[in-house]
């Protein structure tokens, strides 16, 4: 199989995180998805983008309540995933452009996806 | 300044098959916001891989979608190949083209006939489904299943298509793509749907590649983009070139999707005539421990399975992003202008799947 992408994975702080979104932007990137993963009590949040089908992430390791900053003002259509983000997970994401403060994503429990949520259906990895 | 006033669009209307809620600012009966909100049906099968064996996993990521199924099941299983470093037979890369192409063709003409509905433009929705009934023929001929085909797996596919059976849609092949070339010419040259859809909805280039649109969405606004390039499965030995338009209105997305049913014909018929021999599988050993964002090209557009195993028979994490859930802010971006009468028109221009945004 021969798949002509790149794929490359960078370790961002959670203080460089919006310079370095603002870089992307400027190289020509769009935004692909930001997507979460817990590991072991933490998230591992990714933010993907791609240009001309070189795959870029930033990825950005962080506490269970830590505040993350919106990248909705450098990409608009951030706003879809920080929104998930935070219904799912609960991570707080703060200066998104539109906020639904936990009414995006109507679940029967409130962030079913989080690393803190008690109970036996939890994730296997936690 | 007139005043203003919210009108909920769906979460149950007669164009949405599915259920997404948009509360729509109106001045008079222009739209000046539009306001999405989503999660009626949410379903949690990304969490589902955590209790599913990674090879089980193939059958839940078939069934995030009625329509696109076949292609969630291939970009899922070659997110694991790759992580696990399996090289699938050719035979099976052809096979897994033909059914992701039957997919395509019986999705994008499920949404002209839903389109030519939204328009009110009957005759034309019942021709449009007449036509993809063939291709679920075709599925449920070489699979056993019209909607969840079963065929992908990891390492391969499950189910050959014999040479008779291959002659045989070989020829079936130019009868059904002049009748789709009749219900195309409709389309690109009614006057009604002109009328109807030219001008309506409008995103630029700029704008859907910076809002991160995906598939006929980006396509329709000239962003030449379309993951089938990247040569996965058979694409790289077909060759493939994105279908585009530039005006970035509901008429250039229907344009899109219109030609992109020919360049699907045009493909399977170039699978079925280079189709190599040899086996459809390879045995898989092993767990996955590792990492892959894996895409492929969906109907609506690009479709993202980010997929982690930790070497137990378990994934530790599966993250999938639909095209539709990209396509959504695209969409906040096309409403405001539109008058309420086309709200569903300009809805329906970026084929909303809410079962894969649910997923």
């Amino acid at each position: 199989m021969t798949v002509k992408e790149e794929q490359t994975i960078i370790d961002v702080a959670l203080e460089n995180l919006t310079s370095e979104v603002e870089r992307v932007h400027a190289d020509g990137y769009r935004l692909v998805q930001i997507g979460c993963t817990d590991i072991d009590g933490s998230y591992e949040v990714n933010y993907s983008f791609d240009k001309g089908y070189q795959f870029k992430n930033l990825r950005l390791t962080i506490g269970p309540e830590t505040e993350v900053p919106s990248i909705s003002g450098i990409y608009w259509g951030a706003f879809v995933y920080e929104n998930e983000m935070h219904d799912l997970f609960g991570i707080p994401v703060t200066g998104i452009n539109i906020d639904f403060k936990g009414t995006f994503i109507k679940t029967a429990e409130k962030y079913p996806f989080s690393v803190t949520r008690a109970g036996g259906d939890r994730c296997r990895n936690v | 300044m007139p005043e203003r006033i919210i009108v909920p669009f769906g979460p149950q209307h007669p164009v949405l098959p599915e259920p997404i809620h948009v509360d729509l600012v109106l001045e008079d009966e222009k739209v000046v916001e539009a306001i999405p909100s989503i999660g009626y049906i949410h379903r949690g099968l990304e969490q589902l891989v955590q209790k599913r064996e990674y090879t089980e996993y193939v059958y839940v990521a078939e069934r995030i979608c009625g329509i696109c199924s076949f292609i969630h099941a291939l970009c899922y299983s070659q997110g694991i190949e790759h992580i696990m470093g399996v090289e699938v037979p050719d035979r099976a890369r052809y096979l897994r083209t033909i059914w992701s192409e039957c997919s395509r063709l019986h999705s994008h003409l499920l949404w002209l006939g839903l389109f030519a509905d939204s328009m009110g433009f009957e005759n034309l929705f019942m021709r449009s489904w007449q036509l993809r009934e063939s291709v679920l023929d075709v599925l449920e001929d070489t699979t056993g299943g019209r909607v969840i085909q079963g065929t992908c797996k990891v390492g391969g596919v499950r189910r050959d298509i014999g040479q008779e059976k291959l002659d045989e849609m070989h020829r079936a092949l130019d009868p059904f793509e002049q009748n789709c070339r009749d219900l195309g010419d409709v389309f690109l040259n009614d006057d009604t749907v002109k009328y109807r859809l030219q001008g309506l909805g409008v995103i630029t280039k700029d704008e859907a590649y910076d809002l991160g649109a995906a598939g006929p969405t980006a396509r329709g606004s000239g962003v030449a983009m379309d993951h089938r390039e990247t040569g996965y499965a058979a694409y790289g030995d077909l060759g493939f070139k994105p279908v585009v338009e530039t005006a970035g209105d509901c008429y250039a997305r229907c344009a899109v999707r219109v030609k992109e049913v020919y360049a699907s014909i045009d493909l399977i018929r170039r699978a079925i005539e280079e189709m190599p021999g040899g086996p459809i599988d390879v045995k898989v050993k092993g767990t996955p421990d590792g990492e892959y964002f894996s895409r492929a090209e969906q109907p609506r557009g690009e479709v993202v399975h980010y997929l982690k195993g930790d070497g137990s028979k378990h994934l530790a994490r599966a993250r999938i992003r639909t095209p539709t859930l990209a396509n959504i802010p695209p969409l906040v971006k096309m409403l405001p202008g539109a008058q309420l009468a086309d709200v569903p028109v300009v809805v329906l221009s970026i084929d909303p799947c809410i079962s894969c945004t649910e997923r």
